[in-house]
């Protein structure tokens, strides 16, 4: 018995021209809670339904307790899955829709010998007895002894989602999937049910694989989050390890409030950003590296301006109260920082700032410039996803060339008609003083974009790029004139879950070299 | 009805445009080519030939042999009908809706529809004829079936195709084989339209005409066909008995529908 129950190798899924999932592999060990968490559309769900079987993957494997399943059709794997929507049979009462896999399911009832004195495995249905005590036990378990007759449309929303459950569960399995079970609830009722789930799951000591965009319920719930994004792993580790040390930007965004700056790393355990120079805990980085740095709220500590520990001074842009903090905007060196505070600072105040150098983190950016391979159209003229671009370069039309634009060069145009090409915005993160966002062109380049204004995600836009800011250089092809392999390869995110294990020494099979998660 | 017509009773000094004023044009065709007509139905049923009070005309329908042969083939042919058209338009709806340009292809079923039902039953006489099928029976099943496969699979797509895929998956989760999944959700939950397809081909049929004359030269006669011939030959009462009758068949097949449809199907989906 191996110690995963799931393992997902280099699974792929795509639709027509664009990938769902990308390349993801993943171990679920045998009684974990995992988490697949990310916005919506980043190939979760389409994770989940590939472990159910209801999608075939287009490349990779699934192994399932050491057997492969990929090509397994759903009803012969031994999983259950709670649907988003609760799928609970209308035609059937409580009872008949929890009975549903009981009665559909043959359970081994002894051996006899044959004519040709073969052992022959018998098997038998589950009697009505025994279906109903198993049907009684799972009403219990969700506190709805007294509703086994009633219709399902006549159940609330809380109710369906533990018929959903208890149908699920009733089954025995192994892994129980749970596809966004509480979405459809309101907040009191989504609080109380994820108590109850993980209750449920220490209890039954099964595996969970959970898919959820709540990234509060995923840090609550699980013991593994595998953050999504795009079709691909961005991270898979610890919830705790996941706040605190996010493996990029858009992790650090998207999990819980954050800080994010552009920082420069002047050496090891020194960096530079928003106009000052900070003590911090890394090393290992190149010379004046440019770097991402994330300040959690909570670690932003403020003080008196004159304060020794003050490595920054900054003013107070407004103070929120949240509840049980305030929140407090504060803007040093036209960077905006955001601090969690147990005391309210008066608007335009000038206040200290200090961070321990053990709660900055710092991460490689995972794009320095857009690169692009490409060849030129015409003298002055280079294609860049499809369309003509003016540039200052003299190489004949053909000529194949590698065209690097800056951050801050490329131009968003708010009608998509006013730019060169079209577009689509990805995300946007703000970091400090500017907006960095992604913007996807229709054959699927995204490029970096630097911006003063926040875009809306899934908005429209044109992209410019004026002539003088275009890089173009000349790019090595072989014989058959495709390009050289290019350096960047897949990504490879490997499980800190495990990585944590290993370094403690107790347990633990793969320990990749590269930490870090370069896109 | 009753309060559109109290509605209009109320003297009324200024014309004000309401909402119901809109319905007064509906109500008013209504009354006329719907209350009027069984009204005279009802009455014309008691009066007979010099429009003295009877109840003559009952007497006449229930102890004529041969007019309950005709009520007994009408419900025959509309049974067998039905069953066919089942038997056909099931499969047909559930591939279509399983299919991505099913709502195309179920056009193509639609279609006849469209071309005049005599010119339609006509040109089958002639094929059956230029075939040299015996015109029977079987000819004006066929023709039966022809003519009301659409009403079958029409219902029965919409009905399939709003099944949610959702529920098939967890009935593939729960494990069940493809088959299990028709038998246990797809059939049970496409109920609804299986009950609204056989009431829009069950009702149509056993009151129809003309196709069973047409297709048998006249040799098997329907109810329809007979309502249609005892008015020809002048006598109203009797035709007015058949014809409440025939109402009250398709009131109580109809009845009956709805009951099966409420009990199986609670999600009360009907196309009625």
């Amino acid at each position: 018995m191996s110690e995963n129950i799931i393992e997902l190798k280099n699974l792929t899924k795509t639709y027509g021209a664009k990938d769902a999932v990308k390349n993801a592999s993943l171990n679920i060990k045998r009684g974990e809670f995992v988490t697949l968490l990310g916005p919506s559309g980043c190939g979760k769900t389409t994770t989940l339904r590939m472990i159910a079987g209801f999608e075939m993957p287009t490349s990779g494997q699934i192994i399932f307790d050491g057997e492969d399943i990929t090509t397994t059709p759903p009803h012969l794997r031994k999983v259950n899955t709670v649907f988003q929507r609760y799928a609970l049979f209308p035609h059937l009462n409580v009872f008949n829709n929890i009975a549903f896999g009981l009665k559909l399911k043959t359970i081994p009832a002894g051996t006899k010998t044959n004519r040709k004195g073969e052992e022959v495995q018998l098997f038998r249905k589950y009697t009505k007895a025994e279906i109903k005590s198993k049907v009684d036990a799972a009403l219990k378990m969700v506190d709805l002894e007294d509703y086994g007759h009633r219709y399902v449309s006549s159940l609330s929303g809380g109710q369906q989602q533990r018929v959903a459950i208890a149908r699920a569960l009733v089954n025995e399995p192994e892994v129980l999937l749970l596809d966004e079970p509480l979405g459809a609830l309101d907040l009191k009722m989504r609080k109380d049910m994820q108590l109850e789930l993980m209750n449920m799951h220490k209890q039954l000591g099964i595996t969970f694989v959970y898919v959820t965009h709540d990234q509060e319920e995923a840090l609550t719930m699980s013991d593994k989050i595998v953050v999504m994004r795009d079709g691909v792993i961005q991270q898979i580790a610890t919830p705790e390890k996941i706040y605190d040390e996010p493996a990029n930007a858009f992790v650090a965004d998207f999990i819980g409030e954050s800080t994010i700056l552009s920082g420069v790393m002047l050496a090891d355990y020194k960096v530079e950003f928003a106009g000052a120079i900070f003590e911090c805990v890394d090393k290992g980085f190149k010379k004046n590296e440019p770097i991402d740095v994330i300040i959690r709220p909570e670690d932003l500590k403020i003080l008196s301006p004159d304060d020794k520990k003050t490595i920054i001074t900054a003013e107070v842009i407004s103070s929120v109260f949240k509840g049980d903090h305030y929140q407090v905007t504060l803007m040093a060196n036209e960077n905006e920082f955001i601090a969690h505070d147990t005391a309210t600072y008066e608007t335009g105040s000038t206040v200290g700032l200090y961070i321990k150098p053990f709660d900055l983190h710092i991460m490689h950016k995972s794009r320095v410039i857009n690169e692009i391979d490409t060849e030129m159209a015409a003298e002055n003229s280079v294609y860049i996803c499809g369309e003509k671009f003016e540039c200052v370069c003299p190489f004949e039309a053909g000529t194949p060339v590698k065209v690097s634009v800056d951050f801050d060069d490329v131009i968003i145009t708010d009608d998509e008609e006013d730019g060169t090409i079209g577009a689509t915005v990805v995300s946007s993160i703000y970091k400090g003083s500017y907006y960095q966002c992604i913007v996807r062109t229709d054959d699927y380049y995204d490029f970096f974009v630097d911006t003063d204004d926040d875009w809306l995600k899934g908005d429209r836009v044109g992209i410019n790029i004026a002539p003088e800011k275009i890089i173009v250089e000349k790019r090595e092809v072989n014989a058959d004139g495709e390009a050289l392999p290019s350096e960047q390869a897949q990504p490879v995110v490997i499980d800190q879950t495990v990585e944590e294990a290993a370094e403690n020494g107790t347990e633990g099979t793969a320990v990749a070299d590269d930490k870090e998660v370069q896109e | 009805m009753t309060n559109a017509v109290a509605a209009v009773r109320p003297a009324r000094k200024k014309f004000k445009i309401t909402k119901r004023v809109f319905s007064y044009p509906y109500v008013l065709f209504m009354l006329l080519f719907v209350v009027l007509p069984l009204v005279m139905i009802l009455v014309n049923a008691f009066l007979d030939s010099d429009n003295n009070l009877t109840l003559e005309n009952f007497k006449i329908f229930f102890t004529e042999k041969s007019s309950l042969i005709v009520l007994g083939n009408s419900v025959f042919v509309g049974l067998v009908t039905t069953l066919i058209c089942l038997l056909i338009g099931y499969p047909v709806a559930y591939f279509l809706s399983k299919m991505s340009s099913g709502k195309v292809l179920v056009l193509f079923f639609v279609l006849p529809m469209w071309v005049n039902f005599l010119i339609r039953t006509l040109a089958t006489k002639a094929i059956f004829l230029a075939m040299d099928v015996t015109l029977g029976m079987g000819t004006v099943v066929f023709g039966m079936v022809y003519n009301y496969l659409p009403f079958m699979i029409l219902p029965l797509h919409t009905t399939l195709s709003s099944i949610d895929r959702s529920y098939i998956e967890a009935a593939q989760d729960l494990g069940a084989d493809s088959s299990t999944v028709f038998l246990k959700t797809i059939l049970p939950l496409s109920v609804s339209g299986i009950i609204s397809g056989i009431t829009m081909v069950f009702i149509p049929t056993i009151s129809t005409f003309a196709i069973s004359q047409l297709l048998s030269n006249g040799k098997i006669f329907l109810f329809g066909d007979s309502i249609q011939m005892k008015f020809d030959q002048g006598l109203y009462g009797v035709g007015s008995i058949m014809s409440i009758v025939m109402l009250v068949f398709v009131l109580v097949s109809n009845f009956l529908m709805n009951r099966v449809g409420r009990n199986n199907n609670n999600m009360g989906r009907s196309l009625w």
